[in-house]
Parts: structure tokens; sequence; C-alpha cells
């Protein structure tokens, strides 16, 4: 089996990095994904909870709050990713970490629009 | 006795470019998609094999990006208002609406932020994720998520349209 020696970080807690490229920038597009889906499912939560807050999202009337909730969860979904490109794009994080983190994060999203669930509130 | 017309109605045949076209594209695409990323280790190619393999995962995860954003969006902005159109009579009063379309439309959603994720990573990191196996098995995972998200929501989608077909 072929395998490369990894190249050992100076930081032992993060993972060797084994290639030119750390692997922060695909940490942050994956994260942002998760935060992306949770501000999704935190949204269609508030706007069935909060009708006043449903009537502000109906940016387009003949669809209704989910044009304002899908729209604003893309906006949170791409500043996360800006923020956490910009932080992590040289370095070298824990990707377990961050894959468990982003799961729970699109998890919590899915419940969110579950119509059982908001409809709670 | 009146003639039969057999074309599509203006609402009919955008719902079938939504769910048949697009979302069934999508749905289609993902095994392909999740095998290549499965293969794509450097202990099994050769440096000429993951150049391929790359390649052919760049196209799809790129392609599937923007058919699974076309689809919401085609669904959110078009096909959606004419749904609700015409049935408004009866939107709160059937489960059909208020559990199935209801989170068929949120649900959906999750999918291109998901497979947008897939696809910038790979062409970011191109062969050097044929060493990255925790990467690529998060691409996998991601990938997965976003095919049972879009998934959920075109079997949704295919019931709702039986019995509140758009017109």
């Amino acid at each position: 089996m072929r395998t490369r020696p990894p190249v050992q970080s100076p930081d032992t807690l993060v993972e060797p990095r084994l290639g030119p490229l750390p692997n922060g920038p695909a940490a942050a597009a994956v994260l942002a994904a998760g935060i992306g889906c949770f501000a999704l499912g935190l949204l269609t939560v508030l706007s069935t909870a909060f009708p006043p807050l449903a009537n502000v999202l109906q940016f387009y009337p003949p669809t209704g709050p989910l044009t304002g909730v899908s729209t604003l969860a893309v906006v949170v979904w791409l500043i996360a990713w800006l923020v956490y490109h910009r932080l992590w794009r040289h370095k070298q994080v824990r990707f377990t970490t961050v894959l468990v983190v982003t799961l729970v994060l699109i998890i919590l999203g899915v419940i969110g629009t579950f119509p059982p669930f908001y409809n709670l509130f | 006795m009146g003639g039969i017309c057999l074309l599509l109605t203006t609402g009919e045949a955008l719902a079938d470019l939504h769910g048949f076209i697009l979302g069934a594209f999508f749905l289609l695409a993902y095994s392909g998609g999740l095998a290549s990323l499965f293969a794509l280790r450097i202990e099994w190619e050769k440096p000429t094999g993951v150049a391929m393999l790359i390649r052919q995962i760049k196209i799809g995860t790129v392609l599937m990006a923007v058919i699974i954003w076309l689809t919401v969006i085609t669904g959110t902005y078009i096909v959606y208002p004419l749904y609700r159109a015409q049935y408004q009579q009866v939107l709160s009063i059937t489960a059909w609406n208020t559990f199935a379309m209801a989170w068929k439309m949120h649900l959906a959603w999750i999918a291109p932020m998901l497979a947008t994720a897939v696809a910038y990573v790979v062409i970011r990191y191109r062969s050097q994720l044929a060493g990255e196996a925790r990467i690529r098995q998060t691409l996998e995972v991601l990938f997965t998520a976003a095919f049972a998200a879009a998934g959920v929501a075109g079997i949704l989608g295919a019931f709702v349209t039986k019995v509140l077909p758009v017109h």
C-alpha cells in the first residue's frame, strides 16, 4: 500500500498537513454550510413563533415568508464562510471536530424545518 | 365530441421542470458522484487515475450544485406561488400542505449549501483530496446529507403534486 508520511505540524493538537494546502479552507466551507443549515431551521422557527417577523420576511409576497427565511439563511451561510475562511485559510484545524459540529448544526437545522416541531412555537 | 388537449399547461410544465428535470437530475447524479469520491484514494489510483477522477468529480459536483440551486429557486419563486394561488382555500386544512409542502419547501434549501461546499472543496484541493481521508470522508457525508434533503423534498413534492397538482 502506498502512503505518504505526514508532515508534522508544530502544533501537535491539530492534524498533520498532508499536502501543499492546509485544511483550513475546507473546514471553513464545511462549517459555514452547517451554520447556514442551522440558520435556516432557526429562522423557520422564529418566523412561525413571531407573526410580525413572518410579515417582514415576505420578501416576495406570492411565496410568503419562505423567501425571507431562505434568503437570510443564505446570507448567514456566506458571511460565516467569509469569516471562517479568513480565520483559517492558512491554518491546519481539527477537522473531525469541525465535522461533528457541522453535523450537529445540520441536524438542528433539519429539526427546525420540521413542521410538527416549529408549530410548537 | 371535444378534442383532447395533450399539451401541458404552463404551470404543469414549470412544475415538471422543477421536479422531474432539475430535481431528478440531482438525485440521479448523486450515486456517480459518491462512487467517484469514494474511489479517490492514492492507495487505489495512480496519478493519472487520480487526475481523471478529479476532473470527473469537479464537473459532477459543480453541475450538481448549479442544478440544485436552480431547483430550489424555481420551486420557491415560480412553482410554489402558482400552487399557493391555486389552492389558497384549502392550504390551512390539508396535511399535504401543512406538513408535506411546508417541510419540503424549507428542507430543500439545505441541499444547495451543502452541495456548494462539496464542489468548492473539490475545486480547491483537487488531487490533494486523494491523500486527505478526513476531508474526503467529510465530503461524502455532506454529499449524502444534500442528497437526503433533496430526496425527502422530492418525494414529498411528488406526493403533493399528485394530490394538489399545479396547473
